[in-house]
């Protein structure tokens, strides 16, 4: 389509707006942030992912300036921001618990920050109904955050932060409570939002899909580490540990021995059984214990032997798991190991082709699967 | 709901009995025509009329007011000071030291505090009078309010002020238009309380009272010493009622506003 690839992270020229260097983060003896070094660049959607407690909000605490870390400096673009004080810095944040006034309306709420700024009245009023047309808020405007529900008080959270139309905003699960239609609707306000104002985003969420889909890179955080941060299409087709594999989408993990063959290599899994084959790019050493990634949709399933298929093993189907579109079977190989393989359900139910105790033909192609380091 | 049984009927008049009849005997005495505090003659109002000529009580009622509210704005703004210290201020030294001295006033005998402000006063040379008083009722009272905007603080959910400053305040008008609101219903009822305190006190202000103030309470109390008067009836039962008007609607505003903190509770429970 001629448009440039948004790519800011493989330009060695770019100039990141939030450099973090370094930074460590201690509660107490309780390390939340370890020794973390990454960019974010401007118009940036950057998603982290990761599980409860992994420091998530930590990470979005510092840049609010609620949180001074412990080790290494911030900088926003270009400076360093720690002698900054909260209120002096272009970043707006949405708090995971909302912490909406209670003694003022929705409309006050959103107006808050707004007459911060000495904006004119007219002004004010004209932003404000922007903002609660867009979150659908306009008929609940007089009410107080105690009167509305609490997918509503989500929205009204988001309008607050949103309001101020901020070079930089941070969204700590701005969508979690909204039912997925409004989910999706506002996902793509938000990205709309983006491409008008150029703001810059980083955004938590439990919600791989929402990552995927609003995200120009995940990263995907553990124990206070960055694990990866990719582009959500390299995280999943590309992972770089098998916590991050496991994190995104549905995976089968095999552990086998490597060995050399060709362009990729042969993994040896189980006494007596084919190796699996692949054509991964990465170096192994002869004999490295190493693990098979294979995404279930990459896995055909057939009654028959596939042709000239190199990665085919037998199994018997153990259990399905019907989610409406798709069907997810899990399958026993050999030495019992699990492997899922999904299909996608263009016919009725009525008309499938496998049940319980079948016994099927497993098969993917010679790149289907991804190769990771111990 | 349950029917209230003899026994219970019972205990529950005996109790209020023992509480209330004395004053409820005084308030009916001040409307008494006899001048003989223990013989009835006949219901009149000349007692409360007689006590707006007498111009020693009316004296001692504005000094009594003028006290109160000085002393407790000053003690609530103190009180609320120091609220905000013991509960924000992390770990500090000598932390546990202050919280305890902060609340030591409230358990501290009042002759004792009476005793010791009086020989400050002395000490520093300051003639006794209305100052003294003020500055009395302030220390003793801004205990009070100190502890009951503290235990409001304590259930203060920061991130509001976070949010805030996040929003382009300063700290004072994070405090000025976000804490000061949400903490206003604790804080009307400190100074509720250091008022009421302050129309009491008898001991405190007996110590720091000079010839040119004095208060009423301490005024009643030396005209009872030569007999007591239908007059001091009389002006007992308008302090009682203002006293229960200042408990009655202290009592009020704290129930509304836990009222409303329980309704957003349970809004903010719901979220979880
Ligand atoms: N003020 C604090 N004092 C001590 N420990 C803290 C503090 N704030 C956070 N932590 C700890 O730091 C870790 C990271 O917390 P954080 O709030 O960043 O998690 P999170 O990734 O946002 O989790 P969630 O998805 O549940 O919101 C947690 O283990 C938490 O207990
Ligand atoms: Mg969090």
């Amino acid at each position: 389509m001629g448009q440039t690839v948004f790519e800011p992270w493989n330009d060695p020229d770019a100039k990141p707006l939030i450099q973090f260097k370094g930074v460590t983060k201690r509660f107490g003896d309780f390390t939340a942030i370890d020794n973390q070094t990454f960019d974010i660049y401007e118009r940036e959607f950057f998603a982290l992912l990761g599980p409860s407690g992994c420091g998530k909000t930590t990470m979005m605490r510092m840049l609010a300036g609620f949180e001074a870390p412990t080790e290494g400096t911030i900088l926003l673009g270009g400076q360093d921001i720690a002698p900054i004080p909260p209120n002096k810095r272009a970043v707006n944040m949405m708090f995971q618990s909302y912490a909406l006034f209670p003694h003022l309306s929705v409309w006050d709420n959103i107006a808050f920050g707004l007459k911060r700024d000495r904006m004119s009245k007219d002004a004010i009023a004209a932003r404000v109904e922007e903002m609660l047309k867009l979150t659908r808020l306009t008929q609940f405007a007089r009410r107080k955050p105690h009167q509305i529900s609490g997918g509503q008080r989500q929205r009204v959270a988001l309008a607050r932060s949103l309001a101020k139309a901020p070079k930089l905003l941070l969204l700590d699960e701005p969508l979690g409570a909204l039912d997925a239609k409004l989910r999706q609707a506002t996902q793509f306000e938000l990205m709309d939002i983006q491409e008008k104002t150029g703001t810059t985003f980083v955004i938590v969420t439990h919600d791989q899909e929402e990552a995927m889909t609003v995200a120009s890179r995940v990263a995907v955080m553990d124990n206070g580490r960055i694990v990866q941060a990719d582009t959500p299409a390299r995280i999943y087709e590309n992972p770089t540990t098998t916590y991050v594999a496991d994190f995104i989408g549905d995976v089968t993990i095999v552990t086998g021995r490597a060995t050399r063959s060709g362009e990729g290599y042969e993994v040896r899994y189980a006494e007596g059984a084919a190796p699996i084959y692949s054509a991964f790019d990465i170096d192994l050493a002869e004999g490295d214990t190493c693990h098979i990634a294979l995404r279930p949709e990459k896995v055909a399933i057939s009654a028959e032997r596939p042709e000239g298929r190199r990665n085919a093993v037998q199994g018997k189907i153990i259990d399905i798991a019907y989610l409406g579109n798709l069907s997810t079977y899990h399958v026993e190989i050999a030495g019992g190991r699990m492997v899922k393989a999904q299909t996608a359900n263009t016919r009725r139910l009525s008309r499938r082709d496998f049940t319980w105790e079948d016994t099927v033909w497993l098969s993917w192609t010679d790149t289907a699967a991804v190769l990771l380091r111990e | 709901m349950r029917r209230l049984t003899w026994f219970n009927a019972t205990s529950l008049t005996l109790g209020f009995a023992f509480l209330y009849l004395p004053m409820l005997i005084l308030i009916i005495y001040s409307f008494n025509e006899s001048k003989l505090v223990t013989v009835w003659a006949g219901f009149s109002t000349k007692w409360y009329g007689e006590l707006l000529r007498d111009e020693a009580f009316i004296d001692a009622a504005l000094v009594t007011l003028r006290v109160a509210v000085v002393s407790s704005t000053i003690a609530t703004v103190l009180g609320t000071m120091a609220a905000l210290v013991l509960v924000r201020a992390g770990r500090f030294p000598g932390r546990t030291l202050f919280s305890g001295m902060i609340y030591a006033p409230l358990v501290m005998p009042e002759v004792i505090t009476g005793l010791s402000l009086l020989l400050l006063f002395i000490g520093i040379g300051l003639d006794r009078g209305i100052l003294t008083i003020i500055l009395a009722h302030t220390t003793f009272s801004m205990a009070f309010v100190a502890v009951v905007v503290s235990s409001r603080l304590m259930t203060f959910d920061r991130s509001l002020e976070e949010a805030a400053l996040d929003l382009g305040c300063s700290p004072f008008d994070a405090f000025r238009l976000v804490t000061l609101p949400i903490i206003a219903p604790a804080v009307i009822s400190g100074w509720l309380l250091a008022f009421t305190l302050s129309l009491d006190d008898l001991v405190i202000a007996s110590f720091t009272a000079g010839p040119s103030a004095t208060t009423l309470p301490i005024k009643i109390w030396s005209s009872i010493r030569l007999g007591v008067s239908p007059e001091i009836n009389a002006l007992s039962t308008i302090m009682i009622a203002i006293v229960a008007v200042g408990v009655i609607t202290a009592s009020l505003v704290t129930k509304r506003a836990s009222l409303r903190q329980q309704a957003e509770e349970r809004a903010a429970a719901q979220q979880a």
